[in-house]
């Protein structure tokens, strides 16, 4: 009971000093907010689920982090240094970093992190280290990576959640699942793990020998577990919650919430995952193999009345396969507007008999349903006969696996450069039965495969520029897939939360700057 | 007394009667005065009822028309409840009559298989059925049709086995009318009305049914059920009240009516049993 009476004086107190240091970080609170839904596991590298990337992206670091521009900044690393060919790449690294356990963090446990521990257990790293010849620690302060080519995304790759710095000192040597630190992760990052009570909440405590001199100002983060979508929108409404990362309450909510008094959202944040919503459209068979009609798809959705509706008006309306947040994007392109007369010519001039084609809903909630039905309604208004399948995740996993299907929602991420997240829907050597991630709508152009190919090994950029513009050119003409949207994933927050979203990976290593305003 | 007047002389059936036809009307004249689709987005989204002409029940979070999903949804509830119960029938009238009939060892195992089916939770099973055959009209009636025949199956089966052994039927017998023509024309004719008042009931379940699997996301995607309207209505339900709360009076009226009209066909079906009530 002493505690709001407290509460209540050093708020009367800072009241009168606010104005003199309105910009002047405050120390000290603890953050409430939320996990959705709860992690399998914390530690990063082992786990790359989505919500362990949210909360140990506070817990471990990477050598760099990245900008909403998705510019790398420093952060295990100081600096860096790239060669002339392309080839080489030299990071020196912080000194007087130590683990949470106290062990002073050196070359030897990035070279374990990435040479061992992720080539064994990180899919997504090992993608970008098949381009790696070695990775060398020259002394205790530098690391030098040697490329087989160059490779222009590598850069980008070095973000917590892709690149973790895990130490070597209790994982070399043991068998990394089994690991008894798994329970208690130990990193270098502003935040300690200090308790996780199943189901209810993850608690972090601020590292007080973090490295950056002042930060973290927050005493600690709590990411509670709140597995119902209309408890978790309740829980922020009645003040128990500060932040609620984008993706925990329902689309709906997301207007009634950002209009309460006292509560922020922002946009940003979600840059470097940039997911992009797309349309699959079988490319094999049926109307949607000719050109024209998926040209008419194109024509015949209206993707501003789904942002503004369905999306609340977040996110944007790309021009082709590369989304705004994507390097090299090439703005020339004309748009496919909303334009049902340009569609309903395209299908005359194919001949489109009125075949029922099928489309199939993601199975991921109220809004993608919603999306199904208004892309469903502008179908059928330029005459194409169009019947919803509605189907669960494994349905759908099986389906698109298959390549049994005409039309199918889904979303994928974009990480910042087109060799990391865009080229593998489109190259032909992608396609795979059996998988609803890779190239499933079947696209084979021998030109495209050549311009990606060239483009993800070619130095400067400049030269990746040219070649990336000339293939969005072809894609955009050939619509291989339907494209829906970059979404917005917007963060919503009590406004007294300060500095939130500093990254392009948002909340993810966003405590680290982040204090109260209280 | 006529049959339409001991039907009258019970106030609530006629009430009933009222609605049901009104909701008929409703399902009938739905494409003239809505000839376009309910799924079209024809307007803002979330317009509150009455706030706009055209829109007499408002918009919902699509910018669909309420008023037209109402109506169009009629048709879809109406027909789901019809051919669900007569493909119920299908089923349960000739088990429960060969069962009934015949019984002894006939009997027993028609009658164990009923009892599967009855042991079952209904909704679960139906669940289940339309799960793995994939939401479609034809899956939905199927699946109300599998769980709502083991009761016909049972009243059928009690009607034969206290009609089998009257003076007519033994007369039957003694002409030597086969089987079959025995049941047929001479147990079943007079086994119609018990059948009549529980189908008008099961139609009832039947929308009932197809609304909750709709609510639950289970609906053919390419109609628009009440169910279905309530269902993607639930979670705006604090934004948009109206859009659960039309088509969940609609639900309520026409169940409502269907039992009204079936306990008015009860008591003119059986006027003795009413008479003695």
């Amino acid at each position: 009971m002493k505690k709001p009476l407290a509460l209540a004086i050093s708020a009367a107190a800072l009241a009168f000093t606010s104005a003199a240091l309105a910009d002047d970080p405050k120390e000290g609170g603890v953050v409430n907010t939320i996990i959705q839904p709860e992690p399998p596991g914390l530690v990063l590298g082992m786990v790359q689920n989505a919500p362990t990337r949210t909360v140990s992206g506070n817990i471990y670091e990477g050598l760099l982090r990245y900008s909403t521009d998705l510019e790398p900044m420093p952060q295990l690393a100081e600096s860096w240094e790239v060669s002339e060919d392309g080839r080489t790449y030299t990071f020196h690294l912080r000194e007087g970093v130590t683990w949470h356990d106290g062990e002073a963090f050196t070359a030897d446990d990035v070279v374990f992190s990435a040479d061992v521990f992720h080539r064994e257990l990180n899919p997504s790293a090992r993608a970008v280290l098949q381009h790696v010849e070695s990775i060398e620690a020259t002394d205790d302060h530098t690391v030098v990576f040697t490329l087989t080519q160059p490779f222009g995304p590598f850069l980008l790759s070095f973000e917590a959640g892709t690149f973790t710095m895990v130490p070597e000192h209790l994982y070399a040597g043991t068998d990394f699942r089994d690991n008894e630190h798994n329970d208690h992760p130990i990193g270098t990052g502003p935040f300690k793990f200090s308790n996780w009570e199943r189901g209810t909440v993850i608690e972090l405590v601020k590292n007080e020998e973090y490295y950056e001199e002042g930060l973290p100002y927050l005493d600690g983060v709590n990411w509670h577990i709140i597995p119902d979508g209309a408890s978790r929108a309740v829980a922020f409404e009645n003040e128990t919650i500060d932040v609620l990362p984008s993706g925990t309450v329902e689309n709906f909510d997301i207007p009634r919430l950002a209009e309460m008094d006292n509560v922020c959202m922002t946009e940003e944040g979600h840059e470097y995952f940039s997911p992009f919503a797309m349309l699959w459209m079988n490319n094999r068979e049926g109307p949607t193999a000719d050109k024209r009609f998926r040209q008419a798809v194109m024509y015949a959705m209206d993707r501003e009345f789904a942002k503004d509706v369905l999306w609340n008006g977040l996110g944007n309306v790309p021009l082709s396969a590369f989304g705004s947040n994507a390097r090299f994007q090439n703005d020339d392109l004309e748009p496919y507007d909303h334009n049902p007369e340009r569609a309903r010519e395209l299908l005359d001039e194919m001949g489109y008999d009125g075949e029922e084609i099928t489309i199939l809903p993601l199975p991921y909630g109220e809004t993608w349903t919603r999306w199904a039905e208004a892309v469903q309604q502008n179908l059928r208004e330029v005459g194409i006969n169009v019947e919803t399948q509605a189907t669960d995740v494994g349905g759908w996993n099986q389906r698109l696996g298959d390549w049994d299907y005409d039309l199918a929602f889904t979303y994928l991420y974009q990480y910042g450069d087109p060799a990391l997240g865009i080229s593998r829907t489109y190259l032909s050597d992608n396609i795979a039965k059996g998988s609803p991630w890779n190239n499933v709508e079947g696209y084979e152009n021998e030109r495209v495969d050549e311009l990606f190919n060239e483009a993800a090994t070619a130095f400067p950029d400049e030269e990746r520029e040219k070649l990336y513009r000339e293939v969005q050119e072809i894609l955009h003409e050939d619509v291989p897939v339907g494209w829906l949207m970059e979404l917005g994933f917007p963060t919503l927050y009590r406004c007294d939360v300060q500095n939130l979203v500093t990254s392009g990976v948002g909340v993810n290593d966003g405590f680290k700057d982040a204090w109260l305003d209280r | 007394m006529s049959f339409f007047a001991r039907f009258a002389q019970n106030r609530g059936a006629l009430v009933g009667l009222i609605i049901l036809l009104l909701i008929i009307t409703m399902a009938i004249l739905a494409p003239l005065l809505f000839p376009e689709s309910p799924w079209r987005m024809v307007q803002r989204p979330f317009l509150p009822p009455l706030s706009q002409d055209g829109f007499p029940l408002g918009t919902d979070t699509m910018g669909r028309n309420v008023a037209s999903g109402l109506m169009h949804g009629a048709w879809v509830s109406l027909l789901i409840g019809l051919v669900s119960t007569s493909v119920a029938l299908l089923i349960g009238v000739p088990l429960g009559a060969i069962a009934g009939y015949y019984g002894g060892i006939i009997d027993d195992v028609l009658m164990r298989f009923t009892e599967f089916f009855q042991t079952i939770p209904n909704f679960a099973l139906a669940i289940v059925l339309v799960a793995i055959m994939q939401p479609s009209i034809t899956s939905i009636v199927l699946a109300i049709a599998i769980v709502s025949w083991p009761p016909v199956a049972r009243l059928v089966r009690a009607e034969f086995m206290s009609l089998r052994n009257r003076e007519y039927v033994e007369a039957a017998r003694l002409v030597g009318q086969s089987n079959t023509t025995i049941i047929l024309r001479q147990i079943l004719p007079n086994t119609l009305s018990p059948i009549i008042v529980l189908a008008s009931l099961m139609v009832a379940t039947a929308i009932l049914l197809e609304s909750a699997l709709s609510f639950l996301g289970l609906g053919d995607p390419n109609v628009m059920s009440w169910g279905y309207m309530i269902g993607a209505a639930r979670t705006v339900i604090r934004q948009a009240w109206w859009l659960s709360f039309f088509p969940g009076v609609a639900i309520l009226l026409t169940v409502l009516a269907l039992n009204l009209v079936g306990e008015g066909l009860d008591d003119a079906l059986n006027p003795k049993l009413s008479r003695e009530r």
